[in-house]
């Protein structure tokens, strides 16, 4: 009964606190006053001034578009530099090498799009300058252009007869300075007060209490406590959906999330501005009920996924529940799968945690996902393949969403022989073949992208673990990377040349077809009138649509990846059920 | 042309404004707020006495002695980190284990003898089940409260004092759920340990 409260509680708070951040981002994308505005606005004119920007300008889709490449494009350069280099760069205190071209192609393609798919180890790969001014940067910039990008969307749905969307660089300006940069200000301060490092110190050695003697007799007798400017990176790649942990282990690692409360206020950071958007969406188009609908369509398979997980960690793997000598009770403890959770957060916080980072393409854990009992695992996995549109990444997960929801409104017009209509505006079959690129690039980049790679012979060889879940690991591995989540099955040595490439293909994939796609749709949709609602209308706000959008998704999920799930989990749980 | 010029200056000019604000000024702000008001928290919460760094009360560390709590199962690393001599320094990592496997069964087996055979005096019949898993980060620093007080008797037979006054020590380290909700109630075993050792009270 306890542990409901707790499910009960994270869901609750992150809506409660979604609801008026929604409608302030929306008003800070209108730009409307806000209550910050007199610090705010000086800045902000101040870097349309060094930019030279107009910000009355409108820009077509097409220069929009343009616009999000050549900023993704300075932004790869320098991230790659700064990878390759960072042996021969300041604020190194530890002395790493700079990486391998392979691992920094990766790398940075992972955190230009928003993936943070991560195949190296933060304390003991990167140095401080790459983390703050390459990792940290890249946190901010990849989330903002996925918001910009939303925004121009919405435009596309107001705007009658126009051929404007919006000015990239000032959405993407006013997304740093109202809303990323200070929620990162107040999260990273009240995380430091938690335990999580924030300094430039080399890192710290400690005497062991008791000496570990090894196998061959030598006697250690120290361990190394690693440091940096940890906090400021953490906040936003828990705001931004972005998840690439400035440590290895992520956000299971105490330095990293050290008490219950770190991990509340990181765990409403996950879905807090990917929810806000769907008010704020409500908000800007003048019709609050679309905005509900849709995000009531997210929540109810949140929820599904949420109670799935947690009855099967719960109830924990045959391995520990059929030994008669081990208690998984909840009884003075959390009970359940423990293995690869951490005590203090047990099973409630580590399960919520899983399935709030999987649907919002939010790649960090705070519990090893390798572990998962297997129908845990396949649920994970199954809201990646989805297409990260359940709540999914700041931005991108909504327009996702929109893009499914106009594939909904063609469907059930086709149902009823009525021309499809959503928001007001006539669906032709341009935003049609748009959208299908765009719901279909998910399942396109993981299945191609594991499909090229299941025929390498020496595959095998990389995993932790065999049988079924060997399968799953490398099926998630895609997947992970095939829906711009980063987070990882970690039993896998993921580091060489073909992966490091082929995964990073998928990223772009995943990342820029759909982006590309949404964005053509807004150009299309501006240049549209208006259509007045009648009664032959259907209805996008009512239980029925929400009914047929989650009905669309779960089709075009399920249909893709059924036969690849069969292979992994399925198999996996027949396996111990026999 | 002329605009794929534009639009290329304005987009490197924007991303180094941005390298600036969010890239120095941002991390430099915080870390100063930080090394104010929070000093020991933001350097690795490290126990410190007389002059003696005994361990970070955030870290676990390893510990297989009678007399002391015994804390998650770990995988120690000693590849990822070394010294200035060369000398191996203590890390750990996660299992990352298949838990439906009859490798993952036999280790359970493993440790639930290992355990039950340290701890004969105990009144528990089964084995709390974090005594018997490694954690996510291979470093947890802490343990249910449930299972530290699994370990009770065996303490106190080792180390010749009273159950009662480990149970106070195991009391003293031990933090509740956060406001009696979030988390769950952990005991941090480096503290119970120096404090049994009376290196901290």
């Amino acid at each position: 009964m306890g542990n409901s409260i707790q499910y009960i509680l994270y869901v609750g708070i992150t809506v409660i606190l979604a609801i008026p951040l929604g409608m302030y981002i929306g008003k800070v994308m209108n730009g409307e006053k806000v209550f910050i505005s007199k610090i705010l606005v000086p800045c902000e004119k101040g870097i349309y001034r060094i930019l030279k920007v107009n910000h009355e300008e409108e820009m077509t889709c097409k220069k929009y578009a343009a616009s999000v490449v050549w900023v993704s494009i300075i932004s790869f350069v320098i991230l790659i530099v700064l990878l390759m280099l960072q042996g021969v760069m300041p604020l190194n205190p530890e002395g790493v090498k700079g990486l391998s071209w392979d691992l920094a192609f990766n790398t940075a393609i992972s955190f230009i799009t928003n993936t943070n798919w991560q195949s190296y180890m933060g304390e003991s790969q990167l140095s401080y300058l790459t983390q703050m001014m390459g990792l940290t940067v890249q946190n901010f910039v990849s989330a903002a252009v996925g918001i910009s990008v939303l925004f121009a969307l919405i435009r596309g749905f107001v705007k009658t007869k126009q051929d404007g969307i919006g000015n990239l660089w000032v959405d993407f300006t006013r997304i740093i300075l109202y809303v990323l940069l200070p929620l990162s200000i107040v999260l990273s301060v009240l995380l430091v007060s938690q335990g999580v490092v924030q300094n430039f110190s080399s890192y710290e050695k400690v005497s062991l209490v008791e000496p570990i003697t090894q196998q061959d007799g030598s006697v250690i007798t120290e361990q190394i406590v690693p440091e940096g400017p940890a906090a400021s990176q953490i906040a936003i790649k828990q705001l931004g959906t972005n998840g690439g942990g400035f440590f290895g282990t992520n956000s299971a690692f105490p330095l990293e999330n050290p008490t219950a409360f770190s991990n509340l206020l990181e765990m409403i950071s996950i879905l807090l501005i990917p929810m806000s958007l769907c008010f704020a969406f409500g908000r800007n188009i003048k019709d609050k009920k679309q905005g509900i609908a849709i995000f009531s369509a997210m929540m109810i398979v949140l929820v599904l996924a949420l109670g799935v997980v947690a009855y099967n960690e719960q109830n924990a793997t045959t391995g520990l529940s059929n030994n008669s000598s081990v208690d998984v009770s909840a009884n003075h403890q959390a009970g359940g799968n423990m293995e690869g959770k951490e005590a203090r957060f047990g099973i409630s916080s580590s399960v919520t945690w899983s399935v709030f980072t999987t649907a919002a393409s939010n790649g960090s854990v705070n519990s090893m996902l390798d572990s998962y009992t297997p129908l845990s695992g396949m649920t994970l996995l199954l809201l990646m393949q989805l297409g990260e549109v359940i709540f999914g990444g700041v931005g991108c997960g909504l327009y996702g969403m929109l893009g499914f929801a106009i594939l909904t409104v063609f469907i059930a017009g086709l149902m009823v022989g009525r021309t499809p209509e959503y928001l007001g505006k006539k669906i032709e079959p341009f935003e049609m073949k748009m959208s299908v690129l765009a719901c279909l690039a998910t399942p396109i980049a993981i299945l191609a992208g594991s499909g090229i790679a299941a025929l390498i012979p020496s595959m095998p060889e990389i995993f932790r673990n065999s049988g079924a879940h060997k399968f799953s690991e490398f099926l998630y591995m895609f997947t992970s990377s095939g829906a711009n989540n980063g987070s990882a099955f970690a039993g896998v040595n993921s580091d060489t040349i073909f992966l490091n490439i082929i995964l990073a293909l998928c990223m772009l994939v995943a990342r820029f077809l759909p982006l590309f796609a949404m964005l053509a749709i807004a150009g299309s949709l501006a240049k549209k009138k208006k259509i007045a609602t009648t009664a032959g209308t259907l209805t996008t706000s009512n239980g029925m649509f929400i009914f047929l959008l989650i009905f669309v998704i779960l089709l075009i999920g399920a249909l893709s990846f059924f036969p690849a799930l069969a292979l992994g989990p399925i198999a996996e749980y027949l396996s111990i059920r026999m | 042309m002329k605009t794929v010029k534009e639009t290329l200056q304005r987009a490197t000019i924007l991303v180094i404004i941005m390298t600036v604000l969010c890239g120095l000024a941002y991390p430099l702000m915080i870390t100063g707020i930080s090394q104010v008001f929070y000093s020991n928290k933001a350097n690795g919460s490290i126990i410190e006495v007389d002059g003696k760094k005994y361990g970070s009360e955030l870290l676990g560390q390893q510990f297989t002695g009678d007399e002391y709590l015994w804390g998650r199962i770990m995988n120690i690393n000693t590849q990822v980190f070394s010294d200035k001599n060369g000398d191996a320094l203590m890390y750990a990592s996660p299992s990352n284990i298949n838990t439906t496997s009859e490798e993952f069964a036999n280790l359970v087996d493993e440790r639930v003898s290992k355990i039950k055979s340290a701890n004969p005096d105990t009144d528990t019949e089964e084995v709390p089940v974090d005594l018997v898993t490694s954690s996510g980060s291979g470093l947890d620093p802490q343990i249910s409260y449930a299972a530290a007080n699994y370990q009770i008797e065996r303490i106190a037979v080792a180390r010749g004092i009273s159950t009662t006054q480990v149970q106070n020590i195991i009391d003293k380290y031990t933090t509740n759920r956060f406001v009696g909700v979030f988390g769950e109630n952990v005991v941090n075993v480096l503290k119970v340990n120096l404090a049994l050792d009376g290196i901290i009270d």
